[in-house]
Parts: structure tokens; sequence; C-alpha cells
């Protein structure tokens, strides 16, 4: 069960009657004590770690704050001026389309090849390292530093294209059309993780549905469309949420394939990227809160849109 | 939707009442298509894994020969890049490597520590506002980082923790990867009850249950965990950016980065070779670990 179907679970899980409520709140207390004490560092962290910054960020979102002189209470002035910061809407429009192209190309993939691998056919294994791997390798700094040479005017991909007879002469990271896509390809390139899950959930599909299906003369594409699909709609729904979420918080490989500038010209210049460089870069720390609290409001008004699109598309089986 | 669900619901019972309607498909046919998808998959794995063995044979090469050779062949191998490169920033990459460990162990220890304390609470003791508690820490999994930023670099700024790594490890025993505590409250929960029961009857407290019963069967759990931290926290790149500003003080990932600045980006070779050895652990906690892995999110549907 996934986070999400879990939290759905909460809500849904109310005693019934007075007598059963009371008899709910006396079994809650039974072990008060020892479950304070197991929950106490996770409790501390939740506090000093977690909501004590979440609410001295929304405090500092309204001043002006730069780390050495106390922060000066501006009122709205961060978040009017986030009205008239080009950059920042630069920003938003770079990290939206990443999110909106590579998230679905990423899941696509990952459902396409969990599809093409059978349960039992030859060289299972081998293929699903091969392709989860990349997912494990990712995130590191190594592999952007891979992506910078990979993609540069004489990097790998126009020596390939070179050896084809092709005048490749694109600097694909320095070029403001292509930089974003480079990023974007690297993000496809870890479908690896949510393969596996993917693969996992279809082993869940009882392979009655599909025997009985195909003897009805459902084609492959039917028994596709009409029972993997809804079938494995909640887990493709959980994947897409999570990473949609995650993808809004890319840092690391535009920071590095454009050496910390979002070059060039902007086009890699990712929301997060901008945070820091107006957080840690110029300390304008209460900027960059409010940016921080703008980034919480579109990724809640994202998961409650998601989540309110979910009704007409997945599908739960119980 | 729903006519679609009835069929699907309603086909098992025509599966059972009548003879093989379909003809399965014949094998020559079926030979075929299972060709075509190895040749497919074959292709897939050659363009997905092409880029990292092909910096690992650049790696031997000297620079201007790696912007000449898309290939893989090597016609003289050079260990140059390594010996330069692991001397080409301030300090030797002994203590780069070293600095990421230090942090790695403690990231493990502190989510393994705090992670299964609090599990243990959610999945098996009665307490009160528990469903809260829970709840509130399922939406912890979902917060961006960015929003607590701010203000936990200016505390542990103020208490002179910046250029320390306790910013980097302190966090992780207060459970603050709250990805793990929901996979082992999952794990938990597949494990019966009556062992917890006969156990109290036994005259165990909850530490014992805990610390005695439950820890040791655990243990697949854990192994997740900890390889997870590993690989999340050898490759962790923001956190370390911001706390880490000292050159003595950087991890692996950081020293790699100022590779683009003290060489001006130009020195691939030893860049290269520095980068295959930062991915080394990784390779070896993926190749050893992957069955926990797996598991590990297919069981929670994954991060």
């Amino acid at each position: 069960m996934s986070v999400i179907s879990e939290l759905s679970h909460i809500k849904t899980d109310h005693p019934r009657s007075a007598e059963e409520r009371r008899a709910r709140r006396k079994a809650a207390g039974r072990d008060n004590k020892a479950g304070y004490l197991f929950l106490l560092p996770w409790l501390i962290g939740l506090f000093v770690i977690t909501i004590g910054p979440l609410i001295a960020s929304l405090y500092l979102s309204f001043t002006e704050y730069s780390l050495i002189e106390a922060p000066v209470w501006n009122g709205l002035d961060n978040y009017i001026r986030m009205l008239d910061d080009a950059r920042l809407h630069n920003s938003l429009k770079v990290t939206f389309i990443y999110v909106v192209v590579s998230v679905p190309l990423q899941l696509g993939l990952a459902l396409a090849i969990a599809i093409l691998l059978d349960r039992g056919m030859r060289g299972l294994a081998f293929y699903r390292s091969v392709f989860y791997l990349p997912s494990m390798l990712g995130a590191s700094v190594a592999i952007a530093l891979l992506w910078r040479q990979i993609f540069g005017t004489d990097g790998l991909v126009n020596q390939i294209l070179r050896v084809f007879g092709l005048d490749a002469t694109t600097g694909w990271i320095s070029d403001p059309r292509y930089a974003l896509s480079t990023i974007i390809l690297l993000h496809v390139w870890t479908f690896g993780s949510p393969m596996v899950i993917f693969l996992a959930g279809l082993r869940q599909i009882p392979s009655m549905y599909h025997e009985a299906a195909s003897m009805d003369g459902a084609g492959r594409w039917h028994r596709f469309r009409h029972i993997t699909l809804p079938l494995l709609s909640p887990i493709i729904f959980f994947n897409l949420v999570l990473q949609m979420i995650n993808a809004f918080q890319s840092f690391t490989q535009a920071f590095v394939v454009s050496n910390g500038t979002g070059g060039p010209s902007d086009s890699t210049m990712f929301y997060s990227l901008y945070l820091y460089q107006r957080g840690f870069g110029e300390f304008e720390m209460g900027y960059a809160a409010a940016m921080a609290w703008l980034l919480v409001v579109i990724v809640g008004a994202l998961t409650a849109i998601n989540f309110y699109a979910s009704k007409y598309w997945v599908f739960y089986d119980d | 939707m729903t006519d679609l669900t009835a069929r699907t619901e309603l086909a098992p019972a025509t599966a059972v009442a009548g003879p093989a309607r379909a003809p399965r498909p014949r094998q020559g046919r079926g030979l075929g298509r299972s060709l075509i998808k190895h040749l497919l998959l074959i292709i897939a794995s050659l363009v997905m894994i092409y880029p990292v063995i092909w910096m690992l044979v650049s790696s031997f090469r000297p620079t201007d020969v790696i912007f000449r050779s898309p290939g893989l062949w090597v016609n003289d191998l050079v260990i140059e890049n390594y010996t330069e490169g692991w001397n080409a920033l301030g300090t030797p990459f002994t203590s780069y490597l070293v600095n990421s460990a230090i942090i790695v162990i403690g990231a493990i220890a502190g989510n393994l520590f705090s992670c299964s304390l609090a599990a243990y609470a959610f999945a098996r003791l009665q307490f009160r506002l528990k469903t809260l508690w829970f709840s509130i820490m399922l939406v912890t999994i979902m917060l961006p980082i960015h929003v607590v930023l701010v203000p936990q670099y200016i505390l542990f700024n103020q208490l002179g923790w910046v250029n320390t790594f306790i910013p980097l490890i302190l966090p992780k025993f207060l459970a603050t990867d709250a990805f793990f505590v929901f996979l082992m409250v999952q794990f938990i929960r597949g494990i019966p009850r009556e062992l917890d029961e006969a156990a109290r009857i036994d005259g165990c407290g909850h530490w014992q249950i805990f610390w005695k019963m439950m820890i040791p069967l655990m243990v697949p759990a854990l192994a997740t965990t900890a390889i997870f931290t590993f690989i999340w926290t050898w490759s962790e790149f923001f956190t370390s950016l911001i706390y880490l500003t000292d050159p003595e003080k950087y991890t692996v990932p950081l020293a790699l980065r100022s590779f683009l600045d003290s060489t001006s980006g130009s020195n691939w070779g030893a860049m290269f070779a520095m980068s295959i050895v930062s991915l080394i652990p990784i390779f070896l906690a993926f190749l050893f670990g992957q069955r926990y892995l797996v598991k590990g999110i297919a069981t929670t549907g994954g991060k």
C-alpha cells in the first residue's frame, strides 16, 4: 500500500457508534507512555527540524533578512516583489516545462518497458538491473558532469553523429534552445525506479483476468486498455504525484550542468536553483523564504488538482 | 468504466464454462514476437548503459583522445587521470572519501535507530493522537524541503554548526526521513501479532519486544533502509552545498563539482576518473543490495 492510499484510508476509518468510540479511546491510551517514548526522536525532529522552521520561514517571508542584521518586518513586500520578478517568472516557466515534459515521459517509458518484461521471461533479472541502475546513479554529480561532456560541442553525442556523417556542431548544453532538453533527458534516463514499482504492480494482477479476456477474443491492446491500465492506475497515480513533487524541487542536475548559473540565458534556471541563488548567493533570506512558501502553495495546488482529477481515471479495486 | 469492470469480473466465469475458444498463438509467431522484443530490449539496454561504460573507458584515455573517441577501444591505457585527479584539488581525494564516509555512516546509524523506534510505535502501540501523528508523518514525506531550509540554516548557523557534519547527520537521528518510517511500518504490519502477544505473556515489556524480537525480524526492512540511505546520502548534494563551504570539509559530490572551477572544467580525464571513483560505492551497493532495493520500493510504492 502506498503513502497515498494510506492517507485516504485514515480519512475513512471512523468509529461508528458512541460505544465503539469509547472503547477506542480506552484502547488508544493503553500504551501512552511507551508510545510517546518510542516516538520521542521523531517528535523532537518534527518540532525542531520541521514545524518550527516551517513557522519561522512563514514569518521570515514577511521580513527583510540578510543573516547579519536582525530581520526587519516589511509586510507583503517580498510577495509583491515576486509579482514583478521576471527571472522568477522565467524560473517557474522552466520548472513547469521540465515537470510537465519529463514526468509523463519517464513514467510512460517505465510503464512500456515494465509491460515488455513479461513474467518469467528469459533475461528478466539482467534487463531489470540494467534499467534500474541509472536511477541509482542519476542523482549524482558524476553523472551530471558526464552529461556536460556528452552534450558539449565536441561531446559524445556529436561525435557519434559525426560517425554517421552529420555535421554536428551544436553545443546542446551551451545553446539555450536545447539545454533544458538535456536535463529532461537525464530525468527520463532514470525511469528504472518507477519501472520496478510497475513491475511489482503488474505481478499483482491475477493472470486469470488476462486469460479470460483473451478467451473472449480480446487482443493485446484491449487487454492492456481494459485490464492492465485500470488495475495499475492507483500505482500510476501514486508515482505521478510523487514524481511531480520531486521534479518541482530538482536542483543538482541543473546546478552542475550549468555550473551554478542556470544558464545559458536562464534556460536551465530551475525554481529551486533561483531560490538558492537568492537565499545563499545574495543572502536575501526573507525573499528566499517567500519563494519557498510560493513553492509549497504551487506543489500543494498541483497535488490537489492531481487528486481531484484522479476521480476520473484512477480505479480502486476494493 | 463500470461496464468494463463488470466484464472483467464476469470473465472468469466464462473461462470455466466454455472450452478455450481463442486458439493459442502459433509457436512460430510467438517466437518471432519474442525475438523482436529481446532485440528492442537489448538496444534499449545498450543505449541506457553506454554513456556510463564510455565514461569508464574514457577515464583511461588522455583528455584529447576522449574528445575524439566515441567508441570503446583503448589503444594505450593511461592511469595518469587517476593519479592526477586524486591530487588535482586542494586536498587529496582520500579526505573527501573519508568525509563522505563519515556522513554516510552517521546517516545510516541515525535512520536505523530513529525510524525503527517510530515505526514500532506507529505499527504496534496504542497511544493518544496516534492517527494525527501518523497523518502528519505521511504529509512530511511530501513536504518540499526548501520551505524549512532557510530557518534550519539560521538555526544551525547560530549553533555554530555550519562547516561541520552535524546538520547533515543529526536530522537523521530525529527520523526526518519519514519515508523510511513508513517503509518499516509497512513491514512490521506483516509480522504476525501473535508473536508480540506470546512475548508479552512471557513477561517482556515493549522495549524487550522491540529489541529482542522485532529488530531481528525486521532485518530485511533495515537492510533496505541502510542501502537506500547509503546511496542517497553518498550522492546528496544540495544540503552539503549549503552547509559545507570549507574545502577541507567537502564531500565527494562537492569535490567533483569543484573540478569545474579549479581546472576551469577542462581536465576531463581527471574528472572522469574521479567520477568513476565516486560511482564505485553506489555500484557495489546496488550490486549486492538490489534484492532489498527492489523489494523495498515494491512494498511501499517507492519514492
